[in-house]
């Protein structure tokens, strides 16, 4: 079990939800028995690539994860690449790349470490917090409504779309290892508490809204599902076969020949 | 009224009372502070016909202030490295666009290696710009350069983004008892922006249009002849600003012992330990004196060329490094003072905030004085290392 963690100093705060995403990626790579490389931005969620032993790791620019991850998915095709980082940096400053990535449906896995904080910047609005939410550090209630990172998701054409919980390390290594055994851009909006500066979304307000959807939401419902709000659905939203960025570019080509 | 603050109040405060119509910004380490007192205030009341919007990026943050400017708005932003060079693509453009757009750099580091520490590589990115640029030593310093920056960047000669840079962490986190500024002192320094032409609907106009080879050069031409024009505008609110406030923090450079055998240069915060060695130094019978440069850009070539064209050696000290050349400030001096006899020695220190000690600068200017170096460039303070080159 040991043999993934680096010996680097974790620094995060105690109690953070991001050692629940360590622990669970950790196993998840172990049963997975890949090569991998884990891209992160900037923010404290992003620090997670010093600490596990990928074939290379990068702490990117902020909010740019996806972007350089994606090049070495395009040139390095054999490795597991995964983006771990904070939903600022995937959500906010690098909105626009998420939203390519969709679009590409290249093999990428973005697990987003979602605590509604700039954790790192010390505690402001992130873009999934409620809009009129005041949380600590802030001086008045948020004015920016808050981004649905599952519709965003659907609507911008990943093929993989799940919700977790970083506290629920068993569900969550379930989950990711679904995301990283299918074919396409996957997303995991990891719901995690920041016992810091979230005195909103923290461990007792989540564990009493989360519950875990039985199966697959048919297409029908799926909408409903995604709206959800009183209660929030963990699992797998939609998943999907579709032709990868890998195979569109190897189709174009050939466009010539045929 | 003096009052115990940390930089980022003295930077805050007086930007409060400048009364600016929209501050935009995005947090980042180590400006984060200035911009979240702006929005204490604001959501206290005290921004009076203002509006805070916390942007999305440093790139957001930046064209919405165009957007705001260009409306006729006097704006305010701050932020630093990987944030400022976010923003160069806008602050090019607003600069051409002509708009007054205030901010301040809390100096730090550039990626990678990722480091949140103070040198001075972050606002070189901005130095051809168009963009005025100014260094302040210490916390008073940019509490009084606020107003000016406006009064300046505003004169309808000059009409350019200025940019206040302050030296992250040492700056910024420190404590300082400042004289902090009364409304009434800025009132009667500063008018109310009133632009000759902005967005309205009763003189239209159109900006940042597409300009073909047969026009662009004239505008680029005039960019630099207003700034040319700000060197002079700048001397006087400089001057003006020591009336009014009764500290003078000097003109685009000031000078510690003029006519020394050896002159050292810098700028930003190292200026405050280096006036401490310089002096004690002198007490141990050396020639040396010191010019701080306040105004990097316009570069006070003038003023540098009567401070410094007759003495023996000059001592530069840069904090960052035009990689593949030396440091861009002794580039810079060795273009102003071209020609003349004098003997260079060019170090670049305190990169990614390694310490730049009293001891440390000391020594370095003994080591020039007793002659145990050559003229030329060289890094000081760092571990000598072996490249492993694979
Ligand atoms: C261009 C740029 N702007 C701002 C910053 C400062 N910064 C570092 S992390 C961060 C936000 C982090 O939030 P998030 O991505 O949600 O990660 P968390 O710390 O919450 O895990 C910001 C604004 C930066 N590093 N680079
Ligand atoms: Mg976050």
């Amino acid at each position: 079990m040991k043999e993934l963690r680096t010996d680097a100093w974790v620094q995060w705060c105690p109690g953070c939800g991001n050692y629940g995403i360590l622990s669970a990626l950790q196993k998840a790579l172990i049963d997975i028995n890949r090569d991998f490389s884990i891209v992160g931005g900037i923010g404290c969620s992003s620090r997670i690539v010093y600490y596990l032993k990928g074939s290379f790791n990068v702490h990117t620019l902020h909010g740019r994860a996806i972007p350089v991850a994606s090049g070495i998915k395009l040139s390095k095709p054999e490795l597991l690449v995964i983006v771990s980082g904070g939903d600022g940096d995937i959500l906010g400053i690098g909105a626009g790349h998420f939203l390519a990535l969709g679009r590409r449906n290249l093999d990428l896995k973005v697990f987003i470490h979602d605590n509604a904080v700039y954790g790192l910047t010390k505690g402001q609005a992130g873009p999934t917090l409620p809009l009129n939410v005041k949380l600590k550090a802030m001086p008045y209630a948020n004015v920016h409504d808050a981004i649905n990172p599952i519709l965003l998701a659907f609507v911008s054409g990943y093929t993989f779309i799940a919700r977790a919980y970083a506290y629920h390390i068993r569900e969550l290594k379930e989950i990711m290892k679904e995301a990283m055994k299918h074919r396409g851009a996957a997303v995991v909006d990891i719901l995690q508490p920041c016992t810091t500066y979230n005195d909103l979304m923290t461990r007792e307000w989540f564990e009493e809204r989360i519950y875990y959807m039985d199966s697959i939401p048919d297409r029908s419902k799926l909408f409903e599902k995604m709206l959800e709000k009183e209660k929030i659905p963990l699992g797998i939203f939609f998943k999907e076969e579709k032709e990868t960025f890998e195979e569109r570019l190897k189709k174009a080509k050939l466009y010539k020949q045929s | 009224m003096k009052k115990v603050v940390r930089g980022f109040y003295a930077v805050a405060y007086s930007v409060k009372l400048c009364r600016p119509s929209v501050i935009c910004a995005y947090p980042i380490t180590p400006q984060t502070e200035i911009v979240e007192n702006l929005a204490q205030m604001y959501a206290d009341g005290e921004l009076e016909n203002c509006e805070y919007i916390t942007a999305e990026s440093e790139f957001g943050a930046a064209s919405i202030l165009v957007g705001a400017s260009a409306a006729g708005a006097r704006v305010f932003t701050a932020t630093c490295s990987q944030g400022l060079i976010l923003m160069s693509e806008i602050l090019f453009n607003a600069a051409g666009l002509r708009l007054p757009i205030v901010l301040v750099n809390t100096n730090r580091a550039l990626s990678a290696p990722l480091s949140i520490w103070n040198d001075h590589q972050d606002f070189m990115v901005l130095r051809d710009a168009g963009i005025i640029q100014v260094h302040v030593e210490n916390n008073q310093e940019v509490h009084d350069m606020i107003p000016q920056a406006y009064k300046i960047a505003e004169d309808k000669k000059v009409l350019l983004p200025f940019m206040i840079c302050m030296d992250g962490f040492k700056l910024t986190h420190a404590y300082e008892p400042i004289d902090l500024l009364e409304q009434e002192t800025v009132d009667s320094f500063l008018p109310p922006y009133k632009p000759e032409y902005y967005l309205t609907t009763k003189k239209p106009i159109a900006m940042g249009c597409y300009a073909p080879p047969p026009f662009y050069m004239e505008f680029r031409v005039a960019m630099q002849n207003a700034m040319l024009r700000a060197k002079e505008i700048m001397r006087k609110v400089f001057r003006e600003w020591a009336e009014v406030s009764g500290r003078d923090w000097g003109e685009h450079l000031a000078v510690d012992y003029p006519n020394s055998r050896i002159m050292v240069v810098a700028m930003g915060s190292i200026v405050a330990p280096l006036r401490k060695v310089v002096k004690e130094l002198r007490s141990e019978g050396l020639d040396v004196g010191l010019v701080k440069i306040r105004t990097y850009r316009p570069f006070p070539v003038e003023d540098v060329q009567k401070e410094l064209g007759s003495s023996e050696k000059i001592i530069v000290l840069d904090r960052s490094v035009s990689f593949g050349y030396e440091g861009p400030l002794s580039i810079d001096l060795k273009a102003a003072l071209f020609g003349r006899s004098v003997e260079f020695y060019s170090y670049i220190v305190g990169l990614g905030g390694r310490d730049t000690s009293k001891d440390f600068l000391a020594s370095i200017i003994r080591n020039v004085a007793h002659n145990k170096e050559k003229p030329g460039w060289a890094f000081k303070g760092y571990k000598e290392f072996e490249e492993v080159i694979p």
